[in-house]
């Protein structure tokens, strides 16, 4: 255990000392020796981001409901509290005990971001652990490193470093790997972890990437992915809840403030919209609502439990759900007096999502977010994200008319048949927003346009298709800067030396794992942080491994080729994938999951009866 | 508009060395979830951001623990001060404790302006004899001025120390370790610090712990402590 005196002679010299100490309400602390499984839950990014995701408050919870279970925290220490621990020696700790991560029987980390791989390697040295899964295998002491998360779709470029990745939904398999890893400790021989890992493979949803065998071609690309031998599976499903389970309702409340400081309860899982870009869209399938009364007695239970002021209504569309108004008008009733704040996420481009907005405003109108994510009307039925001009310009109205002074609209650089007039039509879409605005509310009006490049994800329609050239990524930034001279628009750009690195890790194959230590060992930190993130160090390690980002990020690839995901499934049949990549080059629509089954995979694969799994069908209020 | 009847309750607490390094403003969230959670109509004011009516009576430094810290609630409903003594109690985080809770009265002035001076215990783990240490203490109270410079957010400060130290003594010994103890000012006009008066004794790296171990409220112009001894 690090002693408090220890902590005393480092702590009041980094910066946010609270991000290291616990004690926060709602921290379970449970007793080391009556428990036959200790986890620590780690989020390879500092504590206000990792305190932020659901996943693992999701994780602390059920794990800790377990009685022979104990779970704790640990985040990525800043590079100031870094310095200061290895100077003095001190490893890596969990949050409620304040023990070593090393003492614990696994680590499992939650992996968001492909950023924040480097982070991931720094904790595991910083805890005194071999980074490679091989070093550790032969050390029965040593923990169990297992990942999950959005990630591990696509977990090829960190199988060096993990022992295991849990692919999905996390809630069942999690319990299932813990009971069989009880049974294998118990009395077993000092070579317990070889069989446990074996006998793990075959849990569904589980990937022992030691068990399979990476083969390539002489032009790089993959050959195949093949278990080592009969008895571990070729290809690893996803785990889905068939129901969603009860939501957590007595999570950790930090001290200091989170980039979500507030209470979460997840309304939907999954999205039916069919956005040809989206990961989440595609890897969350299917679609499962909660039923009204769970929410509301979860968001009860939340703020009994925690004190917030504020809750978030999660999902990935809030106005999809099926019983959005309803439940937002029930929650403005109940906690109208008692001045809670509601957020809804993810609005759609609608006038029913200003309505909604309305309706959950209780203060100050700041700004409202909506996100047409293409410019043109064409763009926009390639990507499938079925909004028009007409729909913006009614949702602009409105919002101004409902007194709101800032709009934020996110858009998309870079998306596959993208011209120079599609790039323009953002211009344009923005000015009438502005116009309506001005009209409406004067030049006291605000327009905040974001625009990221576009990086083709994994598992997506467009995951063949290469990243756009920088060149004229940059050539189209500059084209609508210079459209968009006004005071009244604030532009922001993402960082072309952080998408490609993006897009390189999320498309890469396990040869990666050599480049991403290299990186981490030339100093490679916080990535996903501006001031932190030095593109200069991972060029120098792809170049010393031999490797060529562009090999991954920006090369269309074909659809014979062994995508180094492919023995990933998702449940979603890739000849659906392939099927919406060509409806999008022929700029073709899909139906929302809600209105007609374009049978992606799905409903067959987990033999659904209803799918997408809604509380009110369409055209009922 | 109907004018809004209040309620107003004085809540000393104890802030431990578990929670020395959460912030003046993040304390300030903790209790306002916290009085959520005791579920206490917290007052709030009007307007387009309301905020609630909360007043702390001094903003505790980043390291530094509080045996008896003061904040004034003003609430909605009436309750009884045992009452709002006992919600809070199950509700606080560990680490924090209520020392006592009382109704005031609504007119009486606004916390923070009614402080005037705090009281520090430091220990203080110094190889040196307590003559030595009583020798240093003497010093600093003969000396006539004080000069520090401060450095905060890349900004030098320069300002005496002396006037605001207004008392400063040996109090004893815990294990090892000289607790030294010191009233300092802390109003409008200047806050001392006890780290800064630590370093002037040439104690700077050898402090333990500091603890506030009482506010001193002016009440009828005569300055008397937030919790008697």
């Amino acid at each position: 255990m690090i002693a408090n005196d220890v902590l005393d002679t480092i702590l009041p010299a980094v910066s946010k000392p609270g991000r290291y100490t616990g004690r926060e309400w709602n921290q379970r602390i449970k007793d080391w020796s009556k428990v036959a499984l200790r986890v620590a839950l780690a989020y390879p990014d500092v504590y206000e981001v990792g305190m932020s995701n659901l996943g693992l408050a999701i994780l602390y919870d059920i794990l800790n409901r377990e009685p022979d279970v104990l779970a704790e925290r640990a985040y990525a220490p800043w590079p100031d509290m870094e310095q200061a621990m290895r100077q003095a020696g001190l490893p890596l700790f969990a949050l409620e005990s304040h023990r070593p991560l090393a003492d614990f029987d696994w680590i499992g980390f939650s992996l968001q971001y492909e950023l924040n791989y480097s982070n991931v390697l720094n904790m595991l040295d910083l805890a005194g652990l071999p980074l490679l899964a091989s070093e550790r295998i032969a050390q029965p002491s040593t923990p169990l490193v297992i990942g999950g998360g959005t990630c591990t779709y696509n977990p090829e470029p960190l199988t060096d470093f993990f022992d295991l990745f849990v692919i999905g939904e996390g809630e069942q398999v999690t319990l299932e790997l813990a009971r069989l890893y009880v049974q294998s400790r118990s009395g077993a021989a000092a070579a317990w972890k070889p069989n446990f890992l074996r006998q793990a493979a075959t849990i569904e949803g589980v990937y022992v990437p030691s068990l399979y065998v990476a083969e390539y071609n002489p032009d790089g690309s993959m050959a195949a992915i093949r278990p080592v031998d009969c008895s571990v599976p070729p290809s690893i499903r996803k785990r889905i809840v068939p129901v969603l389970p009860s939501p957590p309702t007595r999570p950790v409340v930090p001290f200091i403030r989170a980039v979500h400081d507030r209470g979460m309860v997840e309304i939907m899982r999954g999205c039916s919209r069919g956005c040809r870009f989206c990961h989440a869209g595609m890897v969350y399938r299917p679609v499962r609502e909660r039923p009204m009364t769970e929410v509301l007695r979860a968001v009860d239970e939340l703020l009994v439990q925690t004190g917030y002021e504020e809750i978030s209504l999660v999902s990935l569309s809030s106005s999809d759900y099926s019983a959005i108004q309803p439940l937002v008008q029930a929650l403005s009733q109940r906690y109208g007096e008692q001045r809670l704040a509601i957020s809804l996420p993810s609005l759609r481009t609608d006038s029913f999502s200003v309505e909604l907005a309305e309706t959950i405003q209780r203060t100050r109108k700041t700004g409202l977010t909506f996100a047409p994510e293409a410019g043109s009307e064409r763009l926009r039925r390639v990507i499938n994200k079925g909004i028009t001009a007409d729909d913006l310009v009614r949702t602009a109205e409105a919002a101004c008319a409902s007194g709101w002074l800032r709009i934020k609209l996110y858009f998309m650089l870079g998306l596959p048949t993208e011209s120079i007039e599609d790039v323009l039509a953002i211009a344009e879409l923005v000015r009438t927003v502005r116009s309506i605005g001005r009209r409406e509310r004067g030049r006291r009006f605000q327009v905040g346009v974001s625009v990221n490049t576009f990086v083709p994800k994994p598992h997506t329609p467009f995951q063949w298709l290469p990243l756009a050239d920088a060149e004229q990524i940059r050539a189209r930034q500059a084209a609508l800067r210079s459209a968009l001279r006004d005071r009244s628009v604030q532009l922001s750009w993402s960082d072309e030396a952080v998408t490609w690195l993006e897009a390189a890790l999320s498309r890469g194959d396990r040869r990666l794992g050599g480049t991403i230590l290299k990186a981490w060992q030339l100093g490679a930190r916080f990535d996903a942080w501006a001031e932190q993130y030095k593109p200069e160090l991972w060029q120098q390690a792809f170049g010393e491994t031999g490797l060529d980002p562009a090999f991954y990020a920006s090369r269309q690839r074909s659809f014979c080729e062994v995508l180094p995901w492919s023995h990933i499934h998702t449940g979603v049949d890739v000849h659906f994938l392939w099927d919406e990549y060509q409806r999008a080059l022929r700029g073709e629509t899909s139906p929302d999951c809600r209105q007609g089954c374009m049978d992606c995979g799905v409903r067959s694969e987990w033999h659904l009866e209803c799918c997408p799994q809604v509380l009110l069908q369409s055209g009922q209020p | 508009m109907l004018t809004q009847v209040l309620w107003r309750f004085r809540i000393v607490f104890s802030k431990g060395a578990e929670l020395k390094y959460i912030s003046h403003l993040d304390l300030v969230r903790a209790w306002q979830r916290t009085l959520r959670r005791a579920d206490v109509a917290l007052a709030h004011s009007q307007g387009f951001s309301p905020h609630p009516k909360m007043f702390f009576a001094s903003a505790l430094p980043v390291g530094v623990t509080g045996r008896s810290e003061m904040l004034d609630v003003l609430l909605e409903r009436s309750i009884q001060a045992y009452e709002l003594a006992a919600r809070l109690k199950t509700q606080l985080p560990c680490g924090m404790r209520v020392v006592s809770v009382a109704e005031i009265a609504l007119a009486a002035p606004v916390l923070p302006a009614q402080v005037v001076a705090a009281e520090y215990e430091a220990e203080v783990a110094a190889a040196t004899s307590s003559e030595d240490v009583q020798s240093r203490l003497d010093q600093l109270l003969v000396a006539v001025c004080l000069p520090r410079r401060l450095q905060r957010d890349g900004k030098i400060r320069d300002y005496d120390l002396r006037p605001l130290v207004q008392r400063l003594w040996l109090a004893g010994r815990r294990g090892d370790a000289y607790v030294i103890a010191m009233r300092l000012q802390a109003d409008a006009h200047g806050t001392g610090r006890p780290d800064e008066v630590l370093s002037a004794l040439g104690f700077a790296g050898q402090v333990r712990a500091i603890e506030r171990t009482r506010l001193l409220l002016l009440t009828n112009g005569v300055a008397a402590p937030s919790h008697p001894r």
